[in-house]
């Protein structure tokens, strides 16, 4: 396998020769950077690391992960700190979702000219022109699964011509599912009740009363539920 | 893509399957699970560690990498720093934006304290955001807050501080109500019972989850709550010290932009220190899989002001870290994975070990598979790795199961050329979590005034090893407290004049036990080269 080969990469512009095998953000580090911004988990699931680059040959402006995206010959890249987005203030304790919600949050949604450019700049594959088309529509409960994997790198939001931040709609469905839309748990509301009651207090002495050994005793003949 | 030496080596995963399918391999016996922590747990052996000279902890054993830092000098050391003019004026100051951070930023808030978050990275780059298994609490019919409890003392070694460990469980359903009544999007049933599973060590299913970002979940609804109250954040700010009043009182912290390196100096009526781990210390030369801003900084600047340490040569080594592909060496596969019917398998196909021992345990034992028995299957950078069988998951559970309950391990893999689905993936313990911490109380305070802290920096409720799904539990339920506590009590607390004396004090006591300072700590971030010649 090729995987000592080197390759060059252009970083803000400068050439580096760095191996193949590295993600963007390794180069950089490789190339001697010490990372500021741009960086946050290193695994795909912050969204901190957005970059913009361009393969040399082809004129087409890309975005991607810079955690998780493997170098490329002839890559130009150049790291974004964040994107900004547009974030309204809300008291979710205050309101109910309903077929105005997001129209009175985020009006711009209905702006879509369904370009979908936000779909395919998505670096997690998520349907984002479908997802807004559930908030649309007031399907929030739509919008929160289709969203569900969103790391709200700003990606989408960088590219939507009708100025529309995908990640901040998509959050308000996903509270608002969480909170109003499926039904609340009877199991926890009762067990909250039970503690607060001092139902429990008793069994849990019990085990905190106990020495070392017969804790030992206690967990090494515990059963374990299926 | 795995290279054509590691695709002959699956294939005996595949011819073993059927001998193993539906066929429980035993667990460890307690002398057995002894036996091989002692063998081959990395804080079972002396190697890698050192004896503080210096500070409350004095004559207790640390990681060597902490220990450097621990005895550190100060970044402040030559630096002219006027605490008469006072940037940043608050009642509480938290530092660091994960999920303890913000769990406190919001109860604060809500009892009318001005609060001020400092973090290094963006609000959220945090190990929070990353966690993906889940959650536990003990709010099923079959189950309750004493089980839960005989659970963590267990999985502690009896060793977790038991007034910690019993606030821990108690407060557990109410956490959960908090996030779901803040919308957090557990995965439920149809009537809204919540899906809970096994996780290591657990005797009941009691682990809570968002599929496979649990922990994003959580930490994305809290942050927008965070904004909703319009809490003031300051990003890429990391503290890198402590300040005190005049009479030893926490009272602040000088904040150091990332970018321009300018000095800001907080006053503040509380401090709640909420940095999170030390992952990327990479202990005894193990890959991580912690966000890159995990360098122990609370430990070390909670030190310095005469915080105590506990257990904070315990470290939690999660068995399965990603082996190959190298992109993402270290990375996590969660527990989740084995909680699903996925088990470990050496380079004859055969299981070694039950699946969900607990991670010290299971860790312990994939190490000695690799490093004593030598059937670790090789990978191309030159590390060993064990196969987990990924797609007995699918036929445990149906095809689908995978992509439908771990979409980011799926996605994580299928980025570099790998389905997990269709072919065993290669796994390595990875570096995961800081067992202990700045001894706390139940309210996550400190033996120093004023100095609260919560989440994954505190020591003591854990004991010396922590299971799966405590640590989310943790950060929300001691983060919550630390948060009502402090803004209960900020109005009665009046500030003296603010000092640094005692960093001017830790540097001559360092001298006067003949400790030589190399490094300045905190660390704040690491560097990295990849192999680069320095
Ligand atoms: C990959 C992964 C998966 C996990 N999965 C699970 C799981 O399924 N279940 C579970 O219970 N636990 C899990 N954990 C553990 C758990 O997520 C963490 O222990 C927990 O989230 C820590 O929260 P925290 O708020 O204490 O710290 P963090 O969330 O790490 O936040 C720390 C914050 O402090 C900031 N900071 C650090 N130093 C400074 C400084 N000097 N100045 C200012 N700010 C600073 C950081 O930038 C960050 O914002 C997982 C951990 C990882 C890494
Ligand atoms: S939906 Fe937008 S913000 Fe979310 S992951 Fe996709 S591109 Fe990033
Ligand atoms: S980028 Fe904007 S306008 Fe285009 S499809 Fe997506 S939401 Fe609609
Ligand atoms: S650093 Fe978090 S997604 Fe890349």
């Amino acid at each position: 396998m090729s995987e000592k080969k080197m390759i060059d990469v252009y970083i803000f512009g400068k050439k580096y020769t760095v191996p193949s095998t590295l993600t963007i953000m390794d180069s950089m580090e490789y190339a001697g950077y010490q990372l500021t911004k741009g960086c946050g988990c290193r695994s795909g699931f912050c969204g901190a690391c957005s970059t913009i680059y361009r393969v040399k040959g082809d004129k087409e402006l890309k975005i991607a992960l810079a955690c998780q995206t493997k170098v490329e010959d002839g890559m130009y890249f150049t790291q974004l700190p964040f994107f900004p987005g547009e974030k309204p203030l809300y008291d979710i304790d205050k309101f109910k979702p309903t077929m105005d919600t997001m129209a009175q949050f985020y009006p711009e949604i209905y702006k879509c000219i369904g370009c979908n450019s936000c779909t395919n700049g998505c670096p997690q594959d998520l349907n984002v022109m479908q997802y807004i088309a559930h908030a649309q529509r007031g399907e929030f409960e739509k919008c929160a699964h289709g969203s569900f994997d969103c790391v709200s790198c700003g990606i989408c939001a960088s590219r939507c011509p009708a100025g529309i931040t995908h990640y901040n709609v998509a959050l308000l469905a996903r509270r608002l599912t969480g909170k109003y839309i499926v039904p609340k748990t009877e199991h926890l509301k009762d067990r909250v009740a039970e503690i607060a009651a001092g139902k429990h207090d008793k069994s849990l002495k019990e085990v905190m009363d106990k020495n070392v050994e017969e804790l030992k005793e206690l967990y090494n003949s515990r059963d374990i539920s299926k | 893509m795995y290279t054509a030496e590691m695709r002959e080596l699956s294939k005996k995963v595949e011819e073993t399957r059927s001998q193993r399918i539906g066929i429980n391999f035993p667990r460890m016996s307690p002398e057995g699970k002894i036996d091989v922590l002692n063998e081959n747990h990395p804080d079972y052996s002396d190697k890698g560690f050192m004896y503080l000279k210096h500070g409350v902890n004095k004559g207790n054993r640390v990681p060597n990498e902490l220990g450097v830092l621990l005895e550190g000098k100060s970044k402040l050391e030559n630096f002219q720093i006027n605490l008469d003019k006072i940037d940043y004026d608050t009642d509480i100051l938290i530092i660091g934006g994960g999920g303890a951070g913000a769990a406190a930023a919001l109860e604060a808030h809500n009892r009318g304290a001005k609060v001020l978050i400092a973090t290094k990275l963006r609000f959220g780059d945090a190990n929070t955001m990353m966690a993906e298994g889940g959650i536990q609490a003990a709010d099923k019919p079959n189950d309750s807050p004493a089980k839960h409890y005989l659970d963590v003392m267990g999985g502690g070694h009896y060793t977790n501080v038991p007034e910690l460990a019993s606030t821990l469980v108690k407060d557990a359903p109410s956490a959960i109500k908090w996030l779901d009544d803040l919308g957090v999007m557990f995965d439920k049933e149809n009537d809204g019972t919540m899906i809970t599973n096994h996780g290591g060590g657990t005797s009941r299913k009691r682990m809570h989850s968002a599929a496979d970002y649990s922990g994003a979940e959580i930490m994305r609804v809290m942050r927008d709550e965070v904004r909703n109250k319009e809490i003031e954040v300051l990003e890429f700010s990391p503290v890198i010290e402590l300040l005190l009043d005049t009479d030893g009182k926490a009272a602040g912290a000088i904040i150091c932009d990332l970018e321009t390196k300018r000095n800001f100096v907080v006053r503040a009526k509380t401090v709640i220190m909420a940095t999170g781990g030390a992952g990327r210390l990479h202990y005894q030369g193990f890959p991580t899989s912690n966000h890159y801003g995990a360098t122990a900084d609370g430990l070390v600047m909670g030190y310095r002001v005469g915080a105590e340490l506990a257990f904070a040569d315990t470290i939690q080594y999660h068995p399965t870290g990603v082996a190959y592909p190298s992109q993402i060496f270290g990375a996590l596969v969660t527990e989740k994975v084995r909680s699903l019917g996925a088990t470990p398998l050496n380079i004859h196909g055969e299981q070694f070990v039950y699946h969900l021992e607990t991670r010290d345990v299971e860790a312990s034992a994939i190490i000695k598979e690799c490093n004593i028995k030598g059937n670790g299957i090789p990978t191309p950078s030159g590390g060993y790795g064990v196969w987990l069988d990924t797609p007995l998951i699918e036929m445990i559970h149906g095809e689908g199961t995978i992509e439908k309950k771990l979409p980011a391990m799926m996605r994580m893999y299928l980025k570099f050329g790998l389905d997990m689905r269709k072919k065993p993936i290669l796994v390595y313990p990875t570096l995961h979590y800081q067992n202990g911490g700045l001894l706390i109380d139940k309210n996550g305070q400190t033996k120093i005034k004023n100095l609260y802290v919560a989440g994954e920096c505190a020591g003591g409720i854990h004991g010396t090893n922590r299971l799966m799904g405590n640590s989310l539990l943790d950060i929300i339920v001691f983060g919550r407290r630390a948060g009502i506590h402090a803004g209960e009590n900020f109005k009665d607390i009046k500030i003296k004049d603010l000092t640094f004396d005692h960093v001017k004090k830790y540097h001559k006591d360092l001298k006067n036990n003949g400790v030589e300072s190399r490094e300045f700590s905190p660390m704040i971030l690491p560097t990295y080269n990849h192999g680069r010649e320095k």
